[in-house]
């Protein structure tokens, strides 16, 4: 057994392992840090068939962003795990009888496409050239041609970010802010006030 | 010349409109929330020049960005359309934004951006660009009905539409890509010409593809989501959405059954003659019972699109010039009857009922009469616009042998008639309600001129015919 199927076989093994403690693990804490397990056996999956840019990019966006985002949702709202798992037993058959049909229609689709003697030996739409790295060769598609999606793409996300801000950011009148040139400017003289107060009279 | 120059050039408005819609969101960031009434208007300004310049477009047909971005005197009309709503909408919003103290400076940018969707939409010569353009539009489109963030009506609405939007989306998505598995290619030409014999996979294909853009032209069984949204988002907004994207969306049906699946014509075409049938009854029934005018312009609308697809089944260049010349009347009735609804106020507050219209010839007599011809129009009662625009997609229908659907449209436009009938009962029979607050200056003009147009359109149908035709022709 080479080096390379003895690493594949020991994240493949993990990524499932992890995958599974995701869903069996009562605390969901722990659901999120199995996941980030995943995640980054995942990337090594991925480096081992040399896509290196993929696999990295999982870590930096995935373990890097979503994952953190996932702990931050779980541990700021007050979600009752429990009782949301209640009743997952119930829902068991349903779930197979509808991941069975899943299963059966990817047979049906990826066997009719095998079976089809045009498709499967139909040619990648970008040919690979060789000697450069993933990333460069994904560098040099994007930008040329398929600017256009590119930059469609950069206007979507535009629009979320608007739409975010403009859904929920609501400027309220009484916060009170910290002004640092205020806080700088401000002098002995405004800070104090010196009071002599004469024994027997009080303020 | 550098290999980007010659497409850059053939997409300028487009670029014109991302940019400006970048640059207009800075200047309302900078000067903060005071500055909505300058954004809108330099928007209108915006659209208006990019109506120009899509106008001024020689009708030369480009193909740019390797086959994802075509210009050809259809993309051309239906952009011109599309931008039309658009800028009609927008100056008849500001008014009714201001007095409901609604007016933000983002809502013009969104309707920039969602304009923006459309026309990559509509010049979208393969899948990935189709889906992006869609989703630029319905992402803006989602924000915007929920633009009035504490009214629960309109939240509701906005909610309503993001998820249903969003499961028609992956519909869509999911017959792209068995398209794209079963063809080997997206671009739309290439699908043309690997799609010619009707295997199991690409009928899923094009069964899920159609799904999903039925959903946004609103067609029957995907149409649950418009009265609930029409309804709940402000007015304006309503209209916005009943006109642009509308046409945006049509325009790229047409092109996905014409332009990409040519050889496969007797699959798509029992589809989109249920479709058709199912809307154009459900419109004419559906209505009947309505007591939100909102919600019976929904239907209505429903209708429309049902009548409009009868020129589609007929898949020859005649019924798509029909489903043209009817996009191009249904949003000229479409924006006078929102001009009316929009002008619908009684003491300062915005009123939505039927009732409110009650002897409305009385207190305001040009208004009805107005509505009136209007409601004739969309009833389609001849010789007005709306009855020529039912005559070339039933023309066309009847020349490609589709009978039963022309005499079942027939049919349901007798009974759609009822309820467009019932409005101009109410508004010249019935007691008359108070009378409505003044009506703005835009929306006079705007009512005005859709009403002389549906009005006297038979008097010189030619040019809109002729462009129309020329249009369609190159879509075959």
């Amino acid at each position: 057994m080479s080096v390379a199927a003895a690493f594949f076989y020991l994240f493949a093994g993990v990524l499932v392992a992890s995958a599974f403690m995701v869903i069996a693990s009562r605390n969901p804490v722990h659901s999120v840090l199995f996941l980030i397990l995943c995640f980054v056996n995942a990337a090594g999956l991925f480096i081992l068939i040399g896509a290196e840019f993929l696999g990295l990019i999982l870590v930096v966006v995935y373990v890097g962003a979503v994952a953190v985002l996932f702990l931050f949702v779980v541990m700021m709202l007050d979600v009752d795990f429990v009782e949301l798992r209640q009743g997952f037993l119930q829902y068991l058959p349903i779930g197979v009888l509808v991941g069975l049909v899943f299963l059966a229609e990817l047979v049906l689709v990826v066997g009719s496409w095998a079976s089809s003697a045009t498709l499967a030996t139909a040619p990648a739409v970008t040919q690979a050239v060789s000697g450069l790295t993933n990333t460069q060769q994904l560098g040099r598609v994007l930008y040329t041609e398929y600017v256009y999606f590119f930059q469609a793409a950069g206007m979507v996300l535009l629009v979320a970010m608007i739409g975010a801000i403009v859904l929920t950011l609501r400027h309220k009148p009484n916060v009170k802010r910290q002004d640092i040139s205020a806080q700088v400017a401000r002098t002995p003289k405004d800070g104090m006030d010196v009071v002599k107060v004469r024994p027997g009279q009080g303020i | 010349m550098h290999p980007l120059l010659p497409p850059l050039g053939a997409v300028l408005p487009e670029l014109v409109l991302a940019l400006a819609a970048i640059v207009l969101l800075l200047v309302g960031a900078i000067r903060g929330e005071r500055s909505a009434n300058l954004v809108t208007g330099l928007a209108i300004a915006v659209l208006a020049a990019v109506f120009i310049l899509v106008l001024l477009k020689p009708a030369v047909p480009v193909v740019a960005f390797n086959g994802a971005l075509v210009i050809d005197p259809f993309s051309r009309f239906m952009k011109a359309l599309a931008l039309l709503g658009a800028t009609v909408s927008l100056i008849m919003s500001v008014d009714w934004l201001n007095r409901e103290q609604q007016n933000k400076f983002e809502y013009a940018v969104l309707v920039l951006i969602a304009t923006l969707g459309m026309m990559m939409l509509v010049s979208a010569g393969d899948l990935i660009a189709l889906y992006l353009g869609l989703e630029l539009m319905s992402l803006s489109l989602y924000v915007i009905a929920a633009i009035n963030r504490d009214s629960v009506r309109s939240t509701e609405a906005g909610l309503k539409y993001f998820v249903l939007g969003a499961l028609s989306s992956g519909m869509l998505l999911y017959g792209a890509s068995l398209l794209y598995g079963f063809t080997g290619t997206v671009n739309f030409e290439g699908i043309a010409k690997a799609a010619t014999t009707p295997t199991l996979g690409l009928i899923f294909g094009i069964v899920f593809v159609m799904a999903g853009l039925c959903f946004k032209v609103s067609a029957v069984p995907f149409h649950m989501w418009t009265p609930d949204v029409y309804e709940g988002a402000p007015t304006p907004v309503t209209a916005f959405f009943a006109t642009a994207p509308k046409v945006a969306a049509m325009a790229v049906f047409l092109r996905v059954a014409i332009e990409a699946l040519p050889n496969v014509t007797h699959q798509w075409q029992q589809i989109i003659a249920f479709v058709s049938i199912a809307s154009m009854v459900l419109g004419a029934f559906a209505a009947i019972g309505q007591k939100n005018i909102k919600r019976l312009l929904a239907y209505s609308s429903i209708g429309h699109m049902g009548f409009a697809l009868v020129g589609l089944a007929a898949a020859t260049p005649e019924g798509v010039r029909g489903v043209m010349v009817y996009m191009a009347i249904y949003v000229a009735m479409t924006l006078g009857s929102f001009a009316c609804v929009l002008a619908m106020r009684r003491n300062g507050r915005a009123v939505e009922t039927i009732d409110d219209l009650s002897g409305l010839a009385r207190t305001r007599p040009l208004m009805a009469l107005a509505l009136a011809g209007l409601m004739f129009s969309l009833a389609g009662i001849p010789p007005l616009a709306g009855f020529l625009a039912k005559y070339y997609v039933f023309l066309a229908a009847i020349q490609a042998g589709l009978y039963g659907l022309a005499v079942i449209g027939v049919l349901a436009s007798v009974v759609g008639a009822y309820y467009y009938l019932r409005i101009v009962k109410i508004m010249y029979f019935d007691e008359p309600a108070d009378a409505f607050d003044p009506m703005p200056g835009e929306l006079k003009a705007v009512l005005s001129v859709s009403g002389l147009f549906t009005v006297f359109y038979f008097l010189w149908p030619a040019p809109l015919i002729d462009a129309a035709g020329a249009a369609a022709r190159a879509l075959f």
